[in-house]
């Protein structure tokens, strides 16, 4: 190696030598296979959605099982659903928004309480009581053939309720 | 003692002087006897017949297996318990038994939804000392976190992280967050309530990073919450890439305290250092201290896993939080950080510094001339113990003072809470330092090293007082309450 490089070593006037080129093109190469390995990996490690189940589009019932100003618990799929005086709805994870636990939903108190620290949360999510740092996330709701279905495959943050969010049937 | 290491080193490939020539393992120098297997086998793990006279037991007993950790010969003062406390081997022996009782429970383990916590279940009464397995295992991992942090703290007073020791401390603080991060994997796999919100609470910290935190949340969890993907990834970095990172590493912990010449050399405050300091031989009197240490504490660890079960609670309800919710008793310092400071700065900027600062501590404190003296100077002994009062006094008052007075968001009520609980607090925390560190400074006429050593004991008790608060006084609804009028959990 040091025999042969320092032969080759001397740089032409213009351009790259070989050796330079050699170790560009080792270099670029290298980069590129990192980053498809780790694309690779990372593909690999990406968590896998269910149908029927938790992670994926869960039935919750019918229109008429849910009746206007309630909140129901859909415990398998681990949300609420809160139908709207007004006959509108809204799928709410019912993971904290502050450190993740199970929030309740308190019939009596009409809000959500969460057992950990204390956050609160009205019937639309709106935080009423710090630390929760923003509103409980949606889950997209649709509602097909009468049937409320709730893709619980991806939790969407928000920074406020806004009547854009709610579904009607 | 001294045969069956023998036995041991020679099969593992040392070769004793006197045979050394016709069993050389590396050429392919046939071996005495024909060619028949078993023969070979036998003559390959005999030992070699002892030497007879002192020289040759001598060279023996030097090409032992255990010179390969240790030099022949050691300064005798690295002897004194006072100095290392035996800590690092006892770090080293816990691994030790973490790895041996963790296989045996593997075997005896599931990582799958329900069955996790069965097969805890089935160790606890159907297995023959399945119970105590686990009990050592559990007790051990514990233990290797006290262990490791008091470990840091001698190398620390003792100034043995300064040249040129500055690459093992780095070592030291990468096995240091394996070690955490070995138990908070751990600590999910029984699969009952405790370790799900546990790791719940736990997780959900990394989701205030900015940016790639939810991304990197979801990949950890394999899900948008903890569940039968959780377990499976944290069982495989648990019982595969954590280990071997640490094994690795350990490796090379070992290694450097060779290559930086040994242990750093004890000595009293104003003791000169001899020119070449008396050597004692490794056999028997470094190796006989370990032995005895070890048995001592292995015997300890037993007889407590025979009496003090590892806790075990309900099978993990994803629908039902328990009341309060903690996180593992040595994150419970940052859940506390949690109550008074923004998330990001609680769990994101805060830990980032105190990783930072023991990153850099040996580039910054790197005065040679104190190493070796337990906290540099009877002045910085006591320098040490009033930073360490101090911060006592000053984090439970504050601990206090933030939980029934202070409202920064009340007090600042149109300002986004990441500066009104975050940026706004954190600053004052640091101008209260930075006060304390030119009061030190100007009116205790300290140097530079009494500076840090008084900036690194005030903020560790902090950190202690701030996990003793977690542990202890946190209750229903994490509200404050004195240990002995704790409400029980719901
Ligand atoms: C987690 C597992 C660890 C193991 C098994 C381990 C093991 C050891 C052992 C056996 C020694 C020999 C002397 C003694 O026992 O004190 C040692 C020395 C040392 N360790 Fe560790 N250690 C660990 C963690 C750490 C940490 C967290 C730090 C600091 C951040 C650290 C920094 C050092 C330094 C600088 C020395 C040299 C001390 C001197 O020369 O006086 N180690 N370690
Ligand atoms: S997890 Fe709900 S308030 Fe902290």
């Amino acid at each position: 190696m040091t025999e042969h490089g320092q032969a080759m070593d001397s740089e032409p006037a213009e351009g790259v030598s070989r050796r330079r080129f050699l170790t560009m093109a080792w270099t670029t190469l290298g980069a590129v296979a990192t980053v498809e390995v780790g694309g690779v990996l990372l593909a690999y490690l990406q968590p896998r959605l269910a149908e029927g189940e938790f992670g994926g589009l869960v039935a919750a019932g019918l229109v008429d099982d849910f009746p206007p100003g309630s909140v129901t618990h859909i415990i398998n799929g681990r949300f609420y659903v809160t139908r709207f005086p007004d006959g509108g709805f809204l799928a709410l994870y019912q993971k904290c928004t502050h450190l993740g636990c199970a929030v309740p939903w308190d019939q009596t108190a009409g809000k959500f309480i969460c057992p950990c620290h204390n956050s609160e949360f009205d019937d639309s999510g709106n935080v009423l009581n710090p630390p929760a740092p923003r509103p409980l996330d949606l889950f997209a709701l649709s509602i097909t053939d009468g049937q409320v279905m709730v893709d619980t495959g991806k939790p969407i943050a928000r920074d406020a309720f806004d009547p854009g969010q709610v579904v009607y049937p | 003692m001294h045969k069956i290491f023998m036995r041991l080193a020679y099969i593992l490939g040392e070769n004793p002087p006197d045979r050394a020539p016709r069993r050389s393992r590396c050429s392919n120098v046939p071996l005495m006897s024909d060619d028949r297997p078993l023969e070979r086998m036998k003559e390959r793990l005999s030992p070699p017949p002892l030497p007879t006279d002192d020289r040759g037991r001598a060279r023996l007993v030097l090409d032992t297996l255990i010179l390969h950790l240790h030099p022949a010969r050691i300064p005798k003062r690295t002897l004194r318990w006072t100095y290392t406390w035996g800590l690092g081997g006892l770090a080293g022996m816990l691994i030790g038994i973490l790895v041996t009782t963790g296989i045996f429970l593997e075997v005896r383990y599931t990582p799958t939804a329900p069955d996790a916590y069965l097969d805890i279940l089935n160790l606890r009464s159907d297995v023959w000392f399945g119970d105590l397995l686990r009990n050592i295992h559990h007790w051990s991992a514990n233990l290797l976190i006290v262990v490791a942090v008091l470990h840091l703290l001698r190398v620390f007073f003792t100034g043995a992280h300064r040249p040129p020791r500055e690459v093992n401390w780095l070592f030291g603080v990468a096995m240091l967050l394996l070690v955490l991060a070995a138990n908070f994997t751990g600590y999910l796999l029984p699969w009952d309530q405790l370790a799900f919100w546990a790791i719940t609470v736990g997780t959900s910290l990394v989701s205030y990073l900015p940016l790639i935190g939810e991304p990197l949340g979801r990949l950890l969890l394999g899900g948008p919450e903890v569940g039968p993907t959780t377990l499976l990834n944290f069982y495989t970095l648990h019982i595969s890439f954590i280990p071997l990172a640490l094994f690795g590493l350990m490796s090379l912990h070992f290694w450097r305290v060779r290559k930086d010449g040994g242990l750093s050399l004890p000595r009293r405050a104003g003791e000169a250092l001899e020119g070449t300091p008396e050597r004692v031989t490794t056999i028997p009197h470094l190796v006989r201290r370990e032995g005895i240490y070890a048995l001592v504490w292995l015997a300890a660890i037993v007889l407590f896993s025979i009496f003090v079960s590892a806790p075990l609670e309900g099978i993990a309800d994803p629908g039902l939080s328990p009341n309060p919710a903690k996180a593992p008793w040595y994150f419970l310092g940052i859940q506390e950080l949690l109550l008074h400071f923004h998330p990001f700065v609680a769990a994101v900027v805060i830990p980032g510094l105190a990783v930072t600062g023991l990153v850099l501590l040996p580039f910054t404190d790197v005065d040679t001339s104190s190493v070796g003296i337990w906290f540099r100077s009877a002045r910085g002994r006591s320098i040490a113990l009033f930073s360490a009062g101090l911060s006592l006094l000053l984090t439970s008052a504050w601990v206090a003072a933030d939980e029934f007075v202070i409202r920064w968001t009340d007090w600042l009520p149109n300002w986004p809470s990441i500066l009104s609980n975050g940026v706004v607090p954190l600053a004052a925390v640091g101008l209260v330092l930075l006060a304390l560190d030119t009061w030190v400074r100007d009116r205790l006429d300290g140097n530079a090293e009494e500076r840090v050593l008084f900036l690194f004991v005030f903020l560790f008790v902090a950190l202690l007082v701030l996990t003793a608060v977690g542990i202890w006084f946190r209750g229903p609804g994490m509200e404050l309450f004195w240990p002995w009028a704790m409400p029980a959990a719901t």
